[in-house]
């Protein structure tokens, strides 16, 4: 992607992408994630209404939707961190593959699911131990392994050439930007299938969001991504498939050219179109 | 008229007023410190030789001597309190930042501040009751465990507090890397709140060192070396209290310079204490 890609208007970012429709075609996959009639409650207040939906893997999915919708909520439950939480209640099936995803020991799940946050939240610890700590918590490597994988790990997100002279520095001294990069390097370290992205760029300048885009198109192959965005902008720039939830209720979810270009709810369009309450 | 620029008179005076009231009351905090400080450094500095740190007290009647076994007395005191406060008040106290919704817990916190209420001579009286009565005589490990019961409470609520001080995106951090909950304490709870623990726990040694009441029933005193930990001890405070109660000139005199060493030895751990705080790294929002 280029930069004048990146700084185009919603309606030329749709077009470029999706305007050949040769090109848009996306060949098919399996589902990720299987969601049956899934309910999530906050104690009485119901935030999450019979969502049926598959994530595909291997694919970008965006989910957007107004602040409360319940995407937080929704991201939170695929690796059970809304377990974390007390006086919560979920009911309904989702599968990971196919395995039920409430049969995994939660720790087991959080390794195959990653999870990075809105803020940056890097441990008070050094570069290295950051992006060694899944790694060592999970024992899944021996020590002289290590350094490999912390290199792989920082190369994949794309922050190995700024950091590699000072691993042993804290990561709290690296900017906002740099430090959301690590969080994900960092989760890429245990090698997830899933990476969950909750609104990963809110806390980041253009040019720090820029360069976390091109991450997710690039990481793609590697797993399969779910962004939390308020972007349209960045729905349209990376996302594969989009899902619109409101109120708690997931409205639609298509494949992106079709839900950006021609969506099949007029609640998406006057979402999308910023018609919207 | 133009509209004025600066506030009526009465608001200057009522300003001028309460500056000068709150002040004086700052003052005085200051002011008692200060004066306790100098009235030590005068009569206590004067009084210090090299004796004081390496000679037994001299029998009655006799000048000179030192105080070396009430400073070996209370070095050991505060090491069996902190060896019995410390681990009970971190892990207490980590049991309470992490599982703090739980009905035990509240019940806990509620004991603790009920417990750092009980006067400190009724806190003598019970180890007297449980230990030394077994023992049949005084000693220091009853004197220490005195002290450690002491530190309990405060150790266990700051360092409640500094755990809690930890923010909650670092606990989600690890534990969506799959680190279980007791892997998140101890590899990242800890350490991020570990400065402020450490100065919690020292700033407790300080407050319980100067403490005379609860060994007046537990260590008592000796006027000769307390070999290892089950014999009578002199310590600090306690060979303070009885030599400034004494008739005797050189006494008060050796009184004096116990106090500015204890003074001394409170504000040094402060002073470390602070250092090591200010020093730690700044966490994430
Ligand atoms: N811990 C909680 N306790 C009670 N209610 C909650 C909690 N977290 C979220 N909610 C409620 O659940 C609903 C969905 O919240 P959620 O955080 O999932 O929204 P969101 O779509 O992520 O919003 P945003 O875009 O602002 O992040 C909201 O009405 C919110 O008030
Ligand atoms: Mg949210």
């Amino acid at each position: 992607m280029s930069t004048a890609f990146k700084l185009g208007d919603f309606t030329k970012v749709r077009e470029e992408r999706f305007g050949d429709e040769q090109r848009a075609k996306e060949p098919a996959t399996f589902p990720q994630f299987t969601v049956k009639d899934l309910n999530f409650f906050y104690g009485d207040f119901q935030a999450l209404h019979n969502l049926d939906l598959e994530v595909p893997a291997e694919k970008v999915t965006a989910l957007i939707g107004p602040s409360g919708c319940g995407k937080s909520t929704f991201l939170r439950i695929l690796n059970r961190m809304s377990e974390t939480v007390p006086h919560t209640r979920v009911t309904g099936e989702v599968s990971l593959g196919d395995q039920d995803l409430f049969s995994f020991h939660p720790t087991v799940l959080r390794r195959r699911v990653g999870m990075v946050f809105q803020r940056p939240n890097p441990f008070p610890k050094s570069i290295f131990d950051n992006v060694a700590y899944g790694v060592r918590v999970n024992g899944m490597l021996p020590a002289s392994q290590m350094k490999e994988r912390v290199e792989q790990s920082l190369r994949r997100a794309a922050l190995w050439e700024e950091v590699k002279d000072k691993l042993h520095v804290s990561a709290l001294s690296l900017s906002g930007g740099q430090q959301q990069r690590l969080c994900i390097a960092r989760s890429l370290a245990v090698e997830p299938e899933v990476l969950l992205l909750d609104e990963p760029c809110s806390a980041l300048d253009p040019l720090a969001t820029a360069k976390i885009e091109d991450l997710v198109f690039e990481l793609k192959g590697l797993c399969t991504i779910v962004i939390v965005t308020h972007n349209m902008l960045q729905a349209a720039r990376v996302a594969d498939y989009v899902g619109f939830f409101l109120s708690g209720k997931l409205i639609e979810f298509e494949g992106a050219r079709k839900m950006f270009m021609n969506p099949g709810k007029k609640q998406t369009e006057d979402y999308l179109t910023g018609r919207f309450g | 008229m133009t509209t004025a620029a600066y506030p009526p008179t009465s608001k200057k005076i009522a300003n001028a007023v309460m500056l000068s009231i709150t002040g004086i009351c700052a003052f005085l905090v200051v002011a008692v410190l200060l004066f306790i400080l100098g009235y030590l450094v005068v009569n206590g500095a004067k009084s210090l030789n090299w004796a004081f740190f390496t000679k037994l007290p001299a029998p009655v009647g006799e000048i000179g001597g030192g105080l070396a076994n009430a400073i070996v007395g209370s070095g050991k005191m505060l090491l069996i309190a902190a060896a019995l406060g410390v681990p009970v008040g971190l892990l207490g106290g980590v049991h309470l930042a992490e599982f703090s919704g739980s009905a035990f817990a509240s019940i806990v916190r509620y004991t603790t501040d009920l417990l750092n209420g009980v006067p400190s001579i009724v806190m003598g009286i019970f180890v007297y009751t449980l230990v030394v009565v077994p023992m049949h005589h005084f000693s220091t490990l009853a004197g220490g465990i005195a002290l450690g019961i002491m530190m309990i409470p405060i150790a266990l609520r700051s360092t409640e507090e500094f755990l809690r001080g930890v923010p909650q995106a670092l606990r989600e951090g690890a534990m969506s890397l799959g680190a279980s909950k007791t892997q998140t304490i101890l590899t990242v709870i800890i350490p991020a709140a570990l400065p402020g623990i450490i100065t919690g726990i020292m700033l407790n040694l300080a407050r319980v060192a100067g403490e005379t009441a609860p060994l007046l029933f537990t260590a008592f005193s000796n006027q000769y070396w307390s070999p290892g930990f089950d014999q009578p001890s002199a310590s600090l405070p306690v060979v303070i209290f009885n030599y400034a109660i004494s008739p005797y000139e050189d006494w008060h005199r050796q009184a004096w310079a116990g106090g500015f060493v204890l003074l001394t030895a409170v504000l040094l751990i402060n002073i470390v204490a602070r250092l090591i705080l200010s020093r730690r790294t700044s966490l994430p929002r």
